[in-house]
């Protein structure tokens, strides 16, 4: 590759614009009328004359071997065409090895080939794919499909499993290791310690909508909607798995019903759903079931966590251990990172963080809204809580007193650093102040009341994004990228940003979003997806208003005659005198005017890059930049949680009463999307601390509480009022100052719970989730 | 689902007789249990016969005070009912403590007692269970069993019987009345669920070809003083771990009248005589509250699971009680 590549969006420093008068509003989402009336449409709404229906047939057995199936009952089912198993389906080619050229190459969620292997590896694995005219035809055919196995030795039993653990890889998700100075032997000698095993059982995302699927083949041509995060992935992927060029496949997600990371992956429906049609040459829709998804699509894994922490009675810390062993699938899944944001969050003189995992025969796991934090701050942030006890220091004060001033592993600067801000703001707001910290010393009638903080932390991921930026003569803008819209309100943003980039009214701008025609944008995930957009709308947007400038430039009579563009606001549709009044005679021209005298009917510009060839180098010099960018700067939005829980003094219910939550996530581009974001953050936190739970059998690795039903995720009556506010100050090294808010909210609120328990009642609860029988 | 044959009957005499035309035939009320479980593969009905829409809708008082409740009025209907509210406060809470708004507007009152158990081993039609297929096992016994019973139970089956309906209507000695095609019977509620032994598929003392027409209510002077307590893992829209129905009628400080009922704990409402007994007479105290909770837990038996579940009764049955002595019926 000798070929100097087109430079791609710069991570570090992009062009800083002032926040102009859309970007922070809490303006309604753009799509908010589709959505709510049903124009929206999902992966499994679109109507084609002759779809079929196509319902999965799941393994029952751990690891095995098909021995037989038979399938002659499910075929004779009125209006069923095709029962696939692995006796009949067509070869879908491996999935690729892993490489961080193209990552791309990770879209796999297991290495398994479904059905084109006789092989069983996780109790749940799809065996066979029915397809037919309708739905309960599918359904009903796929109970009567008989499989039998030889079932092999299996490891489901992640407890039982806790000694055969190996160290780390890195992946996805990154799970990193750090070590400074001896700190077990800082432990040991420390005047005040804790050390103590915190677990976190298996979670599932359980977005709204489960994933569903629909795919028609033209020839080698194939059309999918799908439930996805990650559009790019999914060509690619399918392009590889059903050997035919990615320029023929188009992938469309332009609504996705939630995601928080369970549609990142591609998992066996998208894959099976394609394979189907190509069986049956008709349209396929495979929508799964509640309990397929469980089945088929990874969740977070569990983990055992030890966090030891030592400190001198000042409650400066001398040592910091954190370790964690978590489950991965013996074909895929990656180590969950649960010491990640240990490695920054406190300045302690030792540190040491380890990662290890397991191998189980289960479904791999897969990233789940903030992967390792989520987990990984229960133990952290409750270890912290246990030595503000031990040391008698109020667990604020202990915090801000341990907030470092470059990162206590590497050295690395902060390009943010506000946590005693956040926590100072967020005491004011709760009343903190009044606090006693002596435990069952608060009460309502028969409730025993408790106060507990805890810290948010999350590192945002910035990945390259393609967009098309055009400004029409009228004065609209049409902004065109292959982004998601998952529920977020990200086409919302992405139309005040370039709104106020280009000074255009918001209802100027369109947006389109989610089709791989639209140029390629990266997956929604690490947080990264409405910065990482951002960088490539405001490089788009200021090569036309240069491009607008040139032509105004080449024009005598024109107020822009001789002038450059750092003399210039874009305000008013159209480009003016930055140092002249808004509104003053010859101050500057519109795009209309321009555009006019130039006898253009619009000006386009595409950043980023869209060839293969050079998308692979872009891709590979962005991910250089990307990681030479992180080894200068932590770059992360944090956050301070407090919160009230009432626990029956009776029967030891606990229910969270208020919470208060005050971050530092830059700059905010939508105030009302916003605060969903951040609150939805702390509502899934509050299942993870009170109710979610996936039960794996440890005797047969199969999960038994597949539906919403039996999976607890918090309803109404569990949340309370949310109070959520935010710093909302431009972080200089991030475009246009935004450090993404998707993850950071969930990150402590289950230690935040788990300490006001204690608070309440006494007892410290280590393990996930916190039930009422731990408190009896 | 599997195909099955679908009958709709305009009332009780065609669905007796389709019900016993046909075995394996299913009534369907609401239809939220029932369809839910052919989804799952673990009901599958030769026949159907929808009775939705059979005139067993009333709600009407009986001379003495007690109410007559036709089998398919709706969950959420009966909750709202002025009488029931007023005069049986602990039937409106134990109806409003179930499933969700949802659910309450279809389930019916003869679905909502014979809905079945939620053992997650029982739904699970891979597993092995006695009650879904006797004499494969049960799986609960050494794997999942946090909603399993510990009173009642065999080692053939722990499961509890979910209804919160049904608590209320034990506490207040209701009488079931059911019809067939050899003609009507009254079976007390409490006596309307079987435990276990070692027939766990049989699950109530009805035949398969019988329909529930009514409930009654008696009038009594502790309905008016009830409350129902559901302690769960969530605040709404989970089944109960352990649950008290309660009705007390305290004169000059001693228990002159009371019933209680326990949900979630048993195959069946569990009505606790063994407590009532011990309150009956007794002074009206905190003491006397948790010596009855004692004496009605004393068999219980645990698994690891659900050994907390006894305690936890324990201690329902005395904050139940407490509460309502406090602050008497009305929530
Ligand atoms: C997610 C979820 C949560 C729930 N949570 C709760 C809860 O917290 N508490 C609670 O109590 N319940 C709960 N339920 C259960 C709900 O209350 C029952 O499903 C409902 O009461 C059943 O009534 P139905 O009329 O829909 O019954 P159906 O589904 O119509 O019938 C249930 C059974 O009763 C039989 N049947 C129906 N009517 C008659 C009759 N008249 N005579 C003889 N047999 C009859 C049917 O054949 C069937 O076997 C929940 C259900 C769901 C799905
Ligand atoms: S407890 Fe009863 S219902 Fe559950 S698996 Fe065992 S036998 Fe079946």
């Amino acid at each position: 590759m000798t070929q100097a590549p087109e430079r791609v969006s710069p991570p570090v420093e992009p062009p800083v614009v002032d926040s102009g008068p859309v970007v922070g509003r809490p303006v309604d989402r753009v799509d908010g009328t589709a959505k709510t009336s049903g124009q929206a449409r999902y992966s499994a709404e679109f109507p084609y004359p002759d779809i079929t229906h196509a319902a999965l047939v799941h393994a029952d057995v751990a690891r095995g071997r098909i021995t037989t199936i038979d399938s002659a009952d499910a075929e004779a089912v009125d209006g069923v065409l095709a029962v696939i198993t692995h006796r009949n389906a067509p070869k879908m080619a491996e999935a690729p090895k892993v490489s961080l050229l193209d990552l791309s190459t990770m879209a796999a969620g297991t290495r398994v080939n479904y059905l084109n292997t006789d092989e069983v590896h996780w109790n749940g694995q799809p065996v066979a794919v029915v397809v037919a005219e309708t739905l309960d035809a599918a359904h009903a055919a796929a109970r009567l499909v008989r499989v039998q196995y030889e079932a092999l030795p299996a490891v489901t039993d992640f407890a039982a499993a806790q000694g055969d653990t190996k160290p780390a890889k890195g992946g996805m998700m990154g799970a990193g290791e750090a070590k400074k100075g001896d700190a077990e032997a800082a432990l040991a000698t420390a005047p005040v310690s804790v050390d103590a095993t915190y677990t976190t059982p298996p979670q599932n995302h359980n977005a709204i909508e489960p994933h569903a699927t629909t795919a028609f083949w033209d020839g080698d041509e194939l059309t999918v909607h799908d439930a996805t995060q990650s559009i790019d992935w999914v060509r690619k992927h399918l392009a590889i798995r059903f050997k035919v060029p990615a320029a023929g496949i188009r992938v469309v997600a332009t609504y996705v019903g939630g995601g928080f990371g369970g549609k990142g992956s591609v998992w066996a429906g998208t894959l099976l759903a394609v394979l189907a049609a190509r069986v049956t040459k008709r349209p396929v829709r495979m929508a799964l079931t509640r309990e397929a998804v469980f089945r088929t699509v990874g969740g977070r894994a569990p983990t055992v966590q030890r966090v030891a922490l030592g400190a001198g009675h000042d409650g400066l810390l001398t040592a910091l251990v954190h370790t964690g062993v978590s489950a991965v699938g013996r074909t895929g899944g990656n180590a969950e990172p649960v010491g990640s944001q240990s490695q920054h969050l406190y300045a302690a003189r030792s540190v040491l963080i380890q990662h290890r995992t397991t191998e189980l025969d289960m479904l791999p796991n897969t990233f789940m809204r903030a992967p390792g934090e989520a987990v990984g701050s229960f133990a952290l942030e409750s270890a912290v809580d246990e030595l503000a006890v031990e040391l008698a220091i109020d667990p604020v004060e202990l915090r801000t007193r341990n907030e470092p001033e470059r990162s206590p592993t590497d050295g690395k600067r902060f390009s943010r650093q506000n946590l005693a801000r956040v926590y100072a703001d967020g005491a004011e707001r709760f009343g903190w102040a009044a606090r006693d910290p002596k435990p069952r010393s608060m009460r309502d009638g028969r409730r025993l009341l408790g106060w507990g903080v805890a810290t948010a932390f999350h590192m945002p991921i910035q990945l390259p994004a393609d967009v098309s930026v055009r400004l029409s003569a009228d004065g609209t803008v049409l902004v065109r990228s292959s982004f998601h819209e998952i529920g977020v309100g990200a086409a919302t943003a992405q139309a005040q940003i370039t709104a106020d980039a280009l000074g255009v009214p918001l209802d100027a701008v369109t947006v389109e979003h989610g089709d791989s025609d639209q140029p390629p944008a990266p997956m929604a995930g690490g947080s990264g997806q409405t910065a990482s957009l951002a960088a490539a709308v405001l490089q788009a947007c200021d090569r036309i208003k240069r491009e607008a400038l040139a032509l105004a430039g080449k024009a005598p009579g024109s107020p822009l005659h001789g002038l450059r563009p750092a003399d210039l606001r874009a305000t008013g549709g159209g480009l003016f005198r930055a140092d002249v009044p808004a509104g003053a005679e010859h101050a500057g021209e519109t795009y209309a005017d321009i555009l006019a005298r130039a006898g253009r009917d619009h000006l386009e510009a595409r950043t980023g890059s869209d060839n293969r060839f050079r998308s692979a180098v872009g891709q590979a010099r962005f991910m250089a930049g990307f990681l030479n960018d992180r080894r200068k700067w932590v770059r992360a939005a944090i956050g301070a949680h407090f919160c009230e829980v009432a626990v029956d003094e009776d029967t030891g219910e606990v229910r969270v009463t208020r919470w208060v939550g005050v971050f530092d996530v830059g700059r905010v581009v939508n105030a009302k999307t916003a605060a969903s974001q951040l609150r939805g953050g702390v509502v899934m936190g509050i299942g993870a601390a009170l109710g979610e739970e996936t039960l794996l059998d440890p005797r047969t690795g199969r999960i038994m509480n597949p539906g919403l039903g039996e999976y607890h995720l918090p309803v109404h009556a569990d949340v309370p009022r949310i109070d959520v506010s935010y710093l909302d100050e431009p972080d200089p090294t991030a475009p246009l100052g935004i450090l993404g808010i998707g993850e950071v909210s969930i990150v402590g609120v289950a230690a935040a719970v788990a300490n006001a328990v204690h608070h309440a009642t006494g007892v410290r609860v280590r393990d996930l989730p916190v039930t009422l029988d731990r408190l009896l | 689902m599997r195909p099955f044959e679908y009958v709709s009957a305009p009332d009780v005499a065609t669905a007796v007789r389709a019900i016993s035309d046909a075995p394996g035939a299913k009534l369907l009320g609401g239809g939220t249990n029932l369809v839910d479980l052919m989804r799952q593969d673990v009901e599958r009905p030769t026949t159907v016969v929808d009775i939705s829409g059979v005139p067993l809708t009333g709600v009407d008082e009986l001379p003495d005070g007690g109410l007559r409740i036709g089998a398919l009025v709706r969950n959420s209907r009966l909750a709202a009912h002025p009488v029931v509210r007023a005069r049986f406060p602990v039937l409106a809470q134990a109806l409003l403590s179930g499933a969700s708004g949802q659910l309450r507007n279809m389930a019916t009152v003869g679905g909502n007692l014979l809905q079945r158990t939620r053992c997650l081993y029982f739904v699970d039609a891979s597993a092995a269970c006695n009650k879904r297929e006797p004499g494969s096992g049960c799986d609960a016994v050494g794997g999942f069993h946090r909603g399993g019973a510990v009173l009642g139970a065999s080692e053939h089956c722990i499961a509890t019987h979910p209804s919160d309906m049904a608590v209320a209507l034990a506490a207040l000695d209701a009488v079931v009345e059911v019809e067939s095609v050899r003609g009507t019977r009254r079976v007390p509620l409490v006596e309307l669920h079987r435990l276990p032994g070692d027939t766990p598929h049989r699950e109530t003392e009805l035949e398969p070809d019988e329909l529930i027409t009514a409930v009654e209510v008696p009038a009594s002077t502790a309905a008016a003083t009830s409350r129902y307590r559901k302690v769960r893992d969530r605040a709404s829209f989970a089944f109960a771990l352990v649950s008290v129905a309660a009705a007390i009628d305290v004169q000059d400080g001693a228990v002159a009248a009371v019933r209680i009922a326990l949900g979630g704990v048993a195959a069946k409402p569990w009505r606790a005589y063994e407590a009532e007994r011990v309150l009956t007479g007794a002074r009206a105290t905190e003491a006397v509250f948790r010596e009855a909770a004692e004496a009605e837990l004393a068999g219980a038996v645990g698994l690891p699971g659900n050994e907390f579940k006894i305690e936890l009764a324990r201690r329902t049955i005395v904050a139940t009680l407490r509460q309502l002595r406090v602050e008497g019926g009305a929530a």
